[in-house]
């Protein structure tokens, strides 16, 4: 049985008793990205963003004029240096007149800002939002900005991967699983990527070999496992029932969706499968009315930055029983045309522009129900999970989208 | 153009603020922001695992620091885990945010807090960082040089002059002589020229604070608060970036979002405008029809505004805790609060309050 149908991981005891009287339901359709590369020297960050929206807006066949309200993400604005930068990309984004929100919630805040504009719609503020998400990581260097060092404060220890690498081997001691798991994600996402034309890294002659003899960067993480630094932008319209009918494709449905956060150390904190991630997608669930996320849900696009935190977000997600998860990775069941296919887009292995990243997690689910995906769709994908995971494993923000619009 | 009624009723139920300071060499974030928090939990009797969902404003330009927000989490005590976000913009979007949240019945209840210590640096020269990075940040024009511009443009246009200006900010401050928490209070000197035309006595203190607020819906917000500041109306809206297309004596923003918050509806005996520097407060008047009511009855700023206390990234949130104070403590009926971002009021945030008749 899933640990998420515990009532213990239930909700919060502050939030509203009885579900919403009058909320309602977030479709998707319009969905827009840049081709993520390593440094786009073509364009400015207003390029950059515009770039993505006006994708969306195609695909949607809307123009900037249909939409009532703008909200952006990113993630720390010293990665760029542009303090507070939705001022200046008012005019790129269209939002002049408009009311314009700004998001960052860490490395979750692709997600969060997805959620944060449903709430315009769940609440009735506005018909028809965009919402954007993005980061320019060339404009600096993304290690060195989140390695600043404060008075009084443990370093991060050299970005982020010398903070995870001791959470993953903590990981595998807990588990007992082989050594070789992580190099099967990361294998699998690389070549998933080769299927997804906005995807960074496209590896054409990539093997196992080559992933398990790459240089070990910070034990028992190497390099192959280990997410690039993008310059990329992603973007959704999202609009009410009025909106979805008028929307020229398929839409993807907004089932459920849910934030929780946590605070980065303390004593008993469980780094390998934290409460707030089990409690979030116990709320996207019981809104979804999902019992059994194994076998009612058809695809997966999760936060996996180094390629362990699939098996370790499986279990925590509650597709698996603890300990369980690097078993789903090892038989197979995860790759694209497995069981429970995970990262079809070739996930954020193969593509990373951080504030950006958590946003490509929710547009690809939305993608897979859709039945949008190209060459990485997932055959009859009608519910699928989009997940994103920030700071010391500590802020989660989770949507499940459907082809069916919500029945309640 | 009559504003629709929200989906529910949401109301401001508890506010407190910190005195603000020039320094608060001694204390990080988050032990700034704790009083505060403990404060409006004990406002309404509630303890964190009460509320239904979080919400903050910051900006680590003022930290000096990525992802400052997280540490201020752990002034919330977020265990177990809670339904929680962050804005990086003044308080009173984290306001917004949380105000949309509750409007979708996910929750009942909601903490927004916001927090900005200004001391560490040259906040003229970090407010350089957030204009134009390819064409207008590599000049550095500062905060101060280019109000300057604005006021300069409004004097051109005949819309104010220098002693007007110097009225402002001898009525901001006399009405701070009531508001322990502000920084600059009774008698200021004008000063020397800042940047011409506007004297230091023109431009905001430069200081660190927080502030925080607790919202409810419906029946759940009169079990909390003898009055409640219900929240009739609350929208923002953004202008262009570039100064040279904007026509700085007029915020056509401000006004866009007051027709949408309702204001123009019916009058309001209060405001609270977060006007940084004296020329902004004319051009606000002017965009919110302020004195236009047939007898100019509208009290502006009575908490002394941000000529008195400008805490960077809370001073807007505060404007609403102030206009909610007021209708909780019965001396107002029906209050304006408004809150900026940017250069030259390029963001503008309104909010229309109401207490229950009484």
């Amino acid at each position: 049985m899933s640990r998420a149908t515990n009532p213990a991981t239930g909700p919060a005891t502050g939030l509203a008793k009885s579900p919403a009287t009058g909320k309602e339901p977030v479709a998707v359709v319009g969905i827009g990205q840049t081709k993520h590369v390593a440094a786009r020297r073509d364009v400015s960050i207003a390029g950059l963003v515009r770039e993505a929206a006006q994708r969306a807006l195609h695909d949607a066949e809307l123009t900037w004029s249909d939409i009532d309200a703008v909200v952006i993400g990113k993630a720390p604005d010293f990665f760029e240096g542009v303090m507070m930068p939705e001022l200046y990309l008012a005019d790129a984004l269209g939002a002049v007149g408009k009311p314009m929100l700004r998001v960052h919630t860490a490395g979750s805040v692709g997600g969060s800002t997805a959620l944060v504009a449903t709430n315009l719609i769940a609440g009735r503020v506005h018909g028809t939002v965009l919402t954007l998400a993005y980061e320019k990581q060339s404009e600096s260097n993304a290690m060195w900005g989140l390695s600043l060092p404060i008075p009084f404060q443990q370093p991060l220890l050299a970005g982020a991967g010398g903070f995870f690498a001791p959470h993953v081997r903590a990981y595998m001691r807990r588990t007992g699983a082989p050594d070789t798991v992580g190099s099967l994600v990361a294998y699998k996402d690389r070549r998933n990527a080769l299927k997804n034309p906005y995807a960074h890294l496209h590896e054409h002659d990539i093997t196992l070999e080559k992933v398990q003899a790459s240089p070990m960067l910070w034990d028992p993480i190497r390099y192959s496992e280990t997410c690039p630094s993008s310059d990329g932008a992603c973007a959704m319209i999202l609009t009410d029932r009025a909106g979805a009918a008028r929307s020229p494709r398929p839409a993807a449905w907004m089932h459920g969706g849910a934030m929780r956060s946590e605070p980065t150390l303390f004593a008993g904190k469980d780094f390998v499968s934290p409460q707030a991630g089990k409690d979030c997608a116990a709320d996207v669930y019981r809104q979804a009315g999902i019992a059994d996320p194994r076998r009612e849900i058809d695809a997966v696009e999760m936060y996996v930055p180094f390629s362990w935190y699939e098996p370790m977000w499986l279990e925590n997600l509650g597709f698996a029983d603890e300990g369980e998860g690097w078993k789903l990775t090892e038989s197979g069941v995860t790759e694209l045309d497995g069981d429970l296919p995970v990262n079809m887009s070739g996930g954020v292995l193969s593509t990373n522009p951080i504030g950006a990243s958590g946003m490509i997690r929710f547009a690809e689910a939305a993608l897979q129900v859709r039945g949008q995906a190209g060459e990485h769709q997932v055959d009859g994908a009608r519910r699928a999970l989009g997940h994103a995971y920030g700071g010391g494993s500590q802020f989660f923000s989770m949507w499940l989208v459907g082809a069916e619009p919500p029945t309640s | 153009m009559p504003a629709p009624r929200p989906l529910r009723d949401i109301a401001v139920v508890a506010f407190a603020q910190t005195d603000h300071r020039r320094t608060s060499d001694e204390l990080s974030e988050v032990e700034m922001l704790m009083p505060v928090l403990h404060q409006v939990l004990a406002q309404t009797g509630m303890r964190t695992s009460d509320i239904g969902f979080t919400c903050s404003g910051s900006t680590d330009y003022l930290a000096g620091r990525a992802f400052s927000f997280t540490m201020a989490l752990d002034g919330v005590g977020a265990w177990p885990p809670i339904s929680e976000s962050h804005v990086e913009m003044d308080g009173a979007w984290a306001l917004y945010e949380a105000w949309t949240k509750l409007l979708t019945g996910d929750a009942d209840t909601a903490l927004v807090y916001a927090y900005g210590k200004s001391s560490p640096g040259s906040v003229r020269d970090v407010l350089t960082r957030q204009l134009d990075p390819y064409y207008v940040a590599p000049l550095w024009p500062d905060s101060v040089a280019l109000a300057a511009l604005q006021a300069q443009a409004l004097i051109d246009a005949g819309d104010t002059d220098e002693p007007a200006l110097a009225a402002v900010a001898t009525r901001s401050r006399a009405a701070a002589a009531g508001n322990s928490h502000a920084q600059l209070r009774g008698s200021v000197p004008r000063g020397e020229y800042a940047v011409y035309p506007l004297r230091t006595g023109d431009c905001p203190p430069i200081g660190d604070g927080a502030a925080a607020v607790i919202l409810a819906a419906g029946e759940r917000a009169r079990e909390l608060c003898e009055r409640p500041a219900w929240i009739r109306g609350i929208d923002h809206r953004i202008e262009a970036h570039g100064l040279g297309v904007r026509d700085l004596t007029d915020s056509p923003s401000t006004r866009l979002a007051a027709e949408h918050a309702g204001v123009f509806e019916r009058p309001v005996d209060t405001a609270e405008l977060h006007a940084p520097f004296t020329s902004q407060e004319v051009v606000l008047r002017k965009a919110l029809r302020l004195d236009e009511g047939p007898d100019g009855g509208v009290e502006v700023n009575p908490s002394g505004g941000a000529l008195a206390a400008n805490p960077i990234m809370a001073a807007g949130l505060i404007r609403i805790g102030e206009a909610a104070d007021r209708i909780r403590r019965g001396e107002s009926d029906r209050a304006l609060a408004h809150a900026t971002s940017g250069p030259c009021l390029q963001q503008n945030l309104v909010a229309v309050l109401e207490g229950d008749p009484r």
